[in-house]
């Protein structure tokens, strides 16, 4: 593995599976009733969200912590940021407060990669969302939870198919999960009216449709993106009430869903916008536990980015859980 | 220091080798090779040099007055000498904007006082660079600084009625309109060039509809109007075919290209390192291969380097905050000799007609551009062909260090520049020509 994690693209099939499987061991530890490992004592991961995002940065916050890393949490609000400094000097202060780990969320395409090919710091960066581009870690987390339901838990999801409908023209989700699931050996089908696909979406490794029902009936897994209100004024659609007639998952379109297949969604959701309350609410909805799939996943990331453990070699978390308990 | 300069044994425009006499100003005489007496005069050694006519750049950012921090009329015009240049337009959009005969007379009296290079005033099209009224281009034109070139650079003249009125009345003093071909609605927020890369890297894109659709426009009311336009840093090979067609009717367009778009490609943006950022943006291979051919064959009529200096902190940041640009003046021969000269497409006499005296004619610039004759304005520069440079940000004499080429290593080298005769370049020396007995 890489450094860093920036992109879904940097992790190949070994990479991504490594953290899968981390994740899953991680998970089945922190079930137990002690949930934290000392596996990052001593190590310090800063929060830097120079944009709201209450719970990706409380996922990152909480993976830290159960690994006993010290966590700083830096937010653009009430910082100096607000005040004009450059996101370089913020860099500069907490290289210098020796940052082991900087996970960064910024509303600039391309910011996290900045941080960590500039110069100005020398830690890990890893990539909470950037801009309209990508999301990593979220996409780790959907494969996760999609590996659970769909391949029992482990190797990888060769041949399922996943639908993901919405505004993957502003969607770093879409984009991360596009390469991740592609890697993984699943066949994504991108649904979006015209108008919310980006130009050159036919290089991307997925299939594109204009029409929700059709992209249904076989899929594994469908994910409903968030999409926001204000991309009506940008003539992206013509209101909410038709774009939620053509695209919104509603209790029609969950029928025609195979019965095995479940329905996700990143969060947070526009209910009765991109998906109906009843089909949020519905068993094979598995929104909520994604949420909690994301902390175990965080965990993996910072392990194998941070771990003292070389990268690659067996994990073997139960006796640093032992030394924990000592 | 000597009146009189012997240069011994350069190739006129590439060609036979020649001795060029230098005396008053002016080429007094062209002799054959080690034939000129060098009695009472400097020589300089030119054997292998290539001698041009020194060059002239028709889009150049020099950011005074308002922006003294980027760039000065002083140190940008000694890049320019140190890129070889003799002359270069100095673009309107400054702070206050070069919009009245006062501030084109000040930026036309800060060149004269540097005395590196002719600084010539580009006056804006409309009030402050607003899109809304004209400026007064006919004061501009009146002048001390004769304006002939208007623009505002930066911005698009996108009022389509505007833009007739501009055409048609700079008709009456011989002047161009040159466009910064934009459709604003089209390229809100843009970052980069529109195509798949754009959608991978999440960045706004930028489409070339949204300049060609512009050119497409004003070719049209240049026609309607019978006027003269120009169209500035043309980047797409679809801007290409529509200017090839226009001139195919006659139409009297000019067109520049700049070295960012003759050799660097949207690929570098992956790095989403912001020295890469400039408007319009880097474009695909296939756009840089057609670029060239254009410039080859004609239909592009010069090379323009948009020399665009900007402070580190400026460029040392996320992209989607960076400012636009790259300087470009001292990197330009180098960067054309690759593109072009290395790769067979343009001999030195065609690099000539393309960097000095096209431009002069689209500018109406007297004494620029002229052939390397006897009784011509001594304005020339020796050119290097076969020293290698590898650009090194700290070595410009720019005031900013925003080039896109660090470290890159350039085919060609400016080895010396005559303004009316007195080196402004040479020995790896800038120096004035208006001040007597400045020494290296």
């Amino acid at each position: 593995m890489n450094r860093h994690l920036l992109s879904a693209a940097d992790l190949d099939r070994d990479d991504a599976l490594l953290v899968l499987d981390t994740a899953a061991e991680l998970a089945s530890l922190t079930d137990r009733a002690v949930k934290k490992l000392p596996t990052l004592r001593g190590r310090t991961v800063v929060n830097l969200f120079f944009e709201d995002s209450t719970r990706t940065r409380i996922s990152f916050e909480a993976a830290a912590k159960r690994l006993s890393a010290d966590v700083i949490n830096f937010s653009a609000k009430g910082s100096s940021v607000s005040k004009g400094e450059s996101l370089k000097d913020t860099a500069l202060t907490l290289e210098a407060m020796g940052a082991d780990a900087v996970v960064i969320r910024h509303h600039a395409s391309g910011a996290p990669h900045r941080l960590a090919h500039s110069g100005w710091i020398q830690g890990s960066v890893v990539n909470a969302g950037d801009g309209t581009h990508e999301h990593p870690t979220q996409s780790l987390l959907d494969a996760f939870t999609m590996r659970r339901h769909l391949a029992g838990g482990k190797g990888d999801l060769e041949g399922r198919r996943i639908t993901i409908v919405g505004d993957v023209l502003h969607s770093r989700v879409a984009r991360s999960n596009v390469l991740l699931l592609a890697t993984l050996g699943a066949e994504v089908t991108l649904v979006a009216p015209p108008t919310l696909l980006p130009v050159g979406v036919e290089t991307w490794p997925c299939a594109t449709s204009y029409d929700l029902d059709s992209a249904l009936k076989d899929a594994d897994a469908v994910m409903m993106l968030r999409v926001q209100r204000e991309r009506m004024n940008a003539s992206f659609f013509p209101s909410a009430r038709e774009y939620s007639r053509r695209y919104g998952l509603d209790a029609r379109r969950m029928a025609l869903l195979p019965d095995h297949a479940i329905v996700m969604h990143p969060g947070p959701m526009n209910r009765g916008m991109e998906i109906a309350a009843e089909v949020a609410d519905a068993d094979r909805s598995v929104i909520v536990e994604q949420v909690s799939n994301g902390v175990s996943v965080r965990m993996a990331v910072l392990y194998l980015l941070l771990g003292g453990a070389q990268l690659g070699s067996p994990l073997d978390p139960s006796s640093q859980l032992e030394t924990a308990e000592a | 220091m000597p009146d009189t300069y012997v240069i011994r044994g350069a190739k006129v425009l590439g060609g036979e080798a020649r001795d060029l006499v230098l005396r008053d100003g002016v080429i007094a005489e062209i002799t054959a090779s080690g034939a000129a007496s060098t009695e009472g005069a400097d020589v300089v050694d030119a054997a292998g040099l290539i001698a041009l006519p020194g060059l002239v750049d028709l889009h150049t950012h020099l950011r005074e007055p308002g922006r003294e921090d980027a760039e000065t009329v002083e140190t940008g015009s000694r890049a320019a000498a140190a890129g070889g240049f003799t002359a270069v337009f100095a673009m309107a959009n400054t702070d206050p904007v070069a919009d009245t005969a006062g501030v084109v007379e000040q930026v036309l009296h800060l060149g004269r006082a540097a005395g590196y290079v002719d600084v010539q005033p580009v006056g804006a099209v409309t009030v402050g660079l607003k899109g809304q009224a004209l400026a007064e281009l006919g004061a501009m034109a009146d002048s001390a600084a004769r304006v002939r070139v208007f623009s505002d650079d930066g911005k698009c003249v996108h009022d389509a009625v505007l833009m007739r009125r501009a055409l048609e009345y700079v008709k009456a003093f011989d002047g161009v309109i040159a466009q910064h071909s934009q459709e604003p609605r089209l390229t809100e927020d843009a970052q980069m060039n529109e195509g798949s890369l754009s959608g991978v890297l999440g960045l706004r894109g930028w489409p070339a509809v949204a300049e060609e659709a512009i050119v497409a426009r004003d070719v049209l009311l240049a026609e309607h109007v019978g006027s003269r336009l120009h169209v500035c840093h043309l980047s797409t090979a679809g801007s290409v075919e529509i200017v090839r067609w226009a001139k195919s009717r006659g139409i009297d367009v000019t067109a520049e290209v700049t070295p960012h778009h003759l050799l660097l490609t949207e690929e570098l943006v992956r790095s989403y390192d912001p020295v890469y950022k400039v408007n319009p943006p880097l474009r695909s291979e296939r756009d840089v291969m057609a670029l060239r051919e254009a410039l080859a064959d004609g239909t592009i009529d010069i090379v323009a380097t948009d020399h665009a200096p900007h402070p580190v902190e400026d460029k040392d940041c996320e992209w989607a905050d960076a400012a636009m640009g790259m300087v470009g003046l001292e990197t330009a021969v180098g960067v054309v000799a690759q593109a072009m000269v290395e790769t067979g497409l343009l001999d030195w006499a065609g690099v000539a007609e393309r960097m000095s005296a096209a431009p002069a004619r689209i500018g109406r610039l007297a004494g620029h551009g002229r052939p390397l004759e006897a009784g011509e304005p001594a304005n020339l520069v020796l050119v290097d062909p076969s020293r290698e440079t590898t650009v090194a940000p700290s070595e410009l004499h720019s005031r900013s260090r925003n080039t896109p080429y660090a470290g890159l290593t350039l085919p060609a080298s400016v080895v010396a520049t005559f303004l009316r005769g007195r080196p402004t370049l040479l020995d790896g020396t800038v120096r004035s020509a208006s001040h007597e007995g400045v020494s290296a």
